[in-house]
């Protein structure tokens, strides 16, 4: 062999290595750099010696040591790398420029959001006159901000950026320009579903040209997932932090109630961004949270529908409908729709099915027959109750969700059964969004002037 | 002869501090020092000498810098700190102690071996 070639297969041969070592958590790139290093004038002494390359290769990394017991004394040794660190470890000369920018855009539009919030008052708009006008609102003060974090993350193309826009601008008109009455239901249902709707647009510029593949749409469902825990999680900071400065500020005597006015507002608009800006920094470092709290709860949920469909056939109790029940078996559905959306979300979809999936099945059926007993005892009373605009966005809402469930029943049962792929339960799932979007859109456009704007 | 595991963790801090105290060094070089010393019997696992090393960093005793090499290569140079000299000597005291014990107590044996006693029946009328 010449020396060149055997200079070039030394060179696989420690790439190969390196890409090894590196895949241990507890050893940093900077310490393999170090270990190889140390290799290579093993490797050079031996040769000296007398060994062919390879041999001194092989000898070479024999001695040192075996990668696992190495890897541990790494471990005992820096025992905080285990635990991934999203913000505050990367030292840092290991931040690279593209995230530095953007950390710092997405907490420019954080600024931004929070100043937007307070920008009405400028025009005399404030909180205590205008419910009505903050309520129908609230989500463009953050929504737009976050599609444009994603429009410029992703580098959407002009013709994007302007459907988005002109229907953003849409979206404000049908918020304002109807005259509802104070304090009605349709001025409550529009400031319900324009969220609803407009979170679909972030989704489309979340998924930059993705949102036409079943990938991209089931990343969207990841990310919203993320969001909403981390979300809470800041929440439940602000809310300790708005306690303490109350109670410091109490100390002296001073009525924190004006500055607390100020930082609820605020933070809670900057926090969507800094939130969204934080689950994308971390998405290929921690693992995702939501399908862990589903594999907590779907077993519990499956039990408890389960229970119940039992206990009302036992008692022989029909379900007593008030006016909040159609809401409630909504709300039910709508979890049960999630638990199966982060699951699936997280399932792998080459492997076989297995006993969790057969718990799904058990609990969107479990839900679907709950759903089905309190339709039938709204039927009974539906003339009674009369058709008030609450009560048929609930209705539809309740369809479209049964529907959703219900299809994605059948197909998981055809997995279970080995008669369908599971990618057709993804493909269902990730398709029927739209169909939300879409009903969203009619009840903030059409349900008002169809109601008298009551 | 194989100095066992416990004995040779023992020994590193104070044989890398020892080597790092005659000039500031790297990893592969502290290795070879170490066999140099032993006449080969001190065999350490190369790897484990890293973590050792990070320990002393993070501890203070000594300080790492990367160094372009002659061959082109970055190769990160230990050097040891005054707080590492201190410890060094701290060291050298408790093993100074550690060998001085043995050698009394190997002196001993001799002397009782050479008078014909069983070596354990020599301890016991000692008191150890």
């Amino acid at each position: 062999m010449s020396s060149a070639a055997q200079s070039s297969s030394l060179e696989e041969q420690i790439d190969k290595w390196r890409s090894y070592v590196r895949r241990r958590q507890a050893i940093h790139s900077i310490d393999v750099a170090e270990l190889e290093d140390h290799l290579r004038e093993q490797i050079a002494g031996l040769g000296k010696a007398g060994l062919t390359t390879d041999e001194a290769f092989l000898v070479a990394v024999k001695r040192m040591g075996a990668l696992d017991a190495l890897s541990r004394e790494f471990a005992r040794e820096h025992s905080e790398r285990l635990w991934k660190q999203l913000v505050v470890s990367a030292s840092s000369d290991q931040i690279s420029p593209e995230a530095r920018t953007d950390g710092f855009i997405a907490f420019a539009l954080a600024v931004a959001a929070a100043l937007l919030v307070k920008l009405p008052v400028l025009f005399g708009i404030d909180v205590d006159h205008n419910e009505g006008f903050y309520i129908r609102n609230l989500s463009f003060f953050v929504l737009p901000l976050l599609t444009g974090y994603f429009v410029w993350k992703r580098r959407l193309a002009t013709d994007a950026v302007r459907w988005l826009a002109t229907v953003f601008v849409a979206a404000i008109m049908f918020a304002n320009v109807y005259p509802f009455v104070a304090q009605g239901h349709t001025e409550a249902l529009t400031a319900l579903h324009l969220p609803i709707a407009l979170w679909l647009l972030v989704g489309i510029a979340y998924a930059g040209g993705r949102w036409r593949q079943v990938a991209g749409r089931m990343d969207f469902i990841r990310f919203s997932g993320e969001l909403f825990i981390y979300y809470v999680l800041i929440a439940l900071g602000g809310l300790v932090f708005v306690a303490f400065l109350g109670m410091l500020f109490k100390a002296i005597e001073i009525d924190s109630a004006p500055f607390v006015k100020w930082i609820v507002p605020c933070g809670a608009a900057g926090a969507v961004l800094v939130a969204s800006w934080l689950v994308e920094a971390k998405q290929s470092v921690i693992e995702n949270m939501a399908p862990v709290l589903t594999r907590l709860f779907t077993p519990l949920f499956a039990a408890l529908l389960f229970t119940f469909l039992g206990t009302m056939l036992w008692t022989g109790r029909g379900i007593d409908i008030s006016r909040e029940a159609l809401i409630a078996f909504d709300l039910l559905l709508v979890v049960v729709l999630g638990l199966l959306l982060y699951s699936v979300s997280a399932r792998d979809s080459q492997s076989p099915p297995g006993t969790f999936d057969v718990m799904q099945v058990v609990l969107v059926i479990s839900a679907l027959l709950a759903d089905a007993a309190a339709l039938w005892a709204i039927a009974a009373r539906i003339s009674e109750f009369g058709f008030s605009p609450n009560r048929v966005a609930a209705l539809g809402e309740n369809l479209i969700l049964l529907v959703n469930l219900g299809w994605a029943a059948v197909l998981y049962s055809r997995f279970l059964r080995g008669r369908g792929s599971f990618a057709s339960v993804e493909r269902w799932l990730t398709n029927y969004l739209r169909v939300y979007f879409v009903w969203a859109v009619i009840v903030v456009i059409f349900f008002p002037p169809l109601f008298r704007y009551i | 002869m194989q100095i066992n595991k416990d004995l040779i963790a023992a020994s590193s801090t104070p044989l890398v501090l020892a080597i790092l105290a005659e000039a500031d060094n790297y990893g592969y070089a502290i290795i070879q020092r170490v066999r140099e010393l032993s006449g080969g019997h001190l065999e350490w696992t190369d790897g484990m000498l890293y973590p050792v090393l990070h320990r002393l960093e993070r501890l203070g005793h000594v300080k790492a810098r990367w160094e372009v090499a002659d061959s082109g290569r970055r190769r990160k140079y230990y050097r040891i700190t005054s707080q590492g000299r201190k410890q060094l000597s701290e060291e050298r005291r408790q093993w100074q102690a550690v060998d001085s014990a043995l050698k009394d107590i190997w002196q001993a044996l001799s002397l009782f071996n050479s008078a014909g006693q069983p070596a354990s029946a020599a301890l016991r009328s000692q008191g150890v």
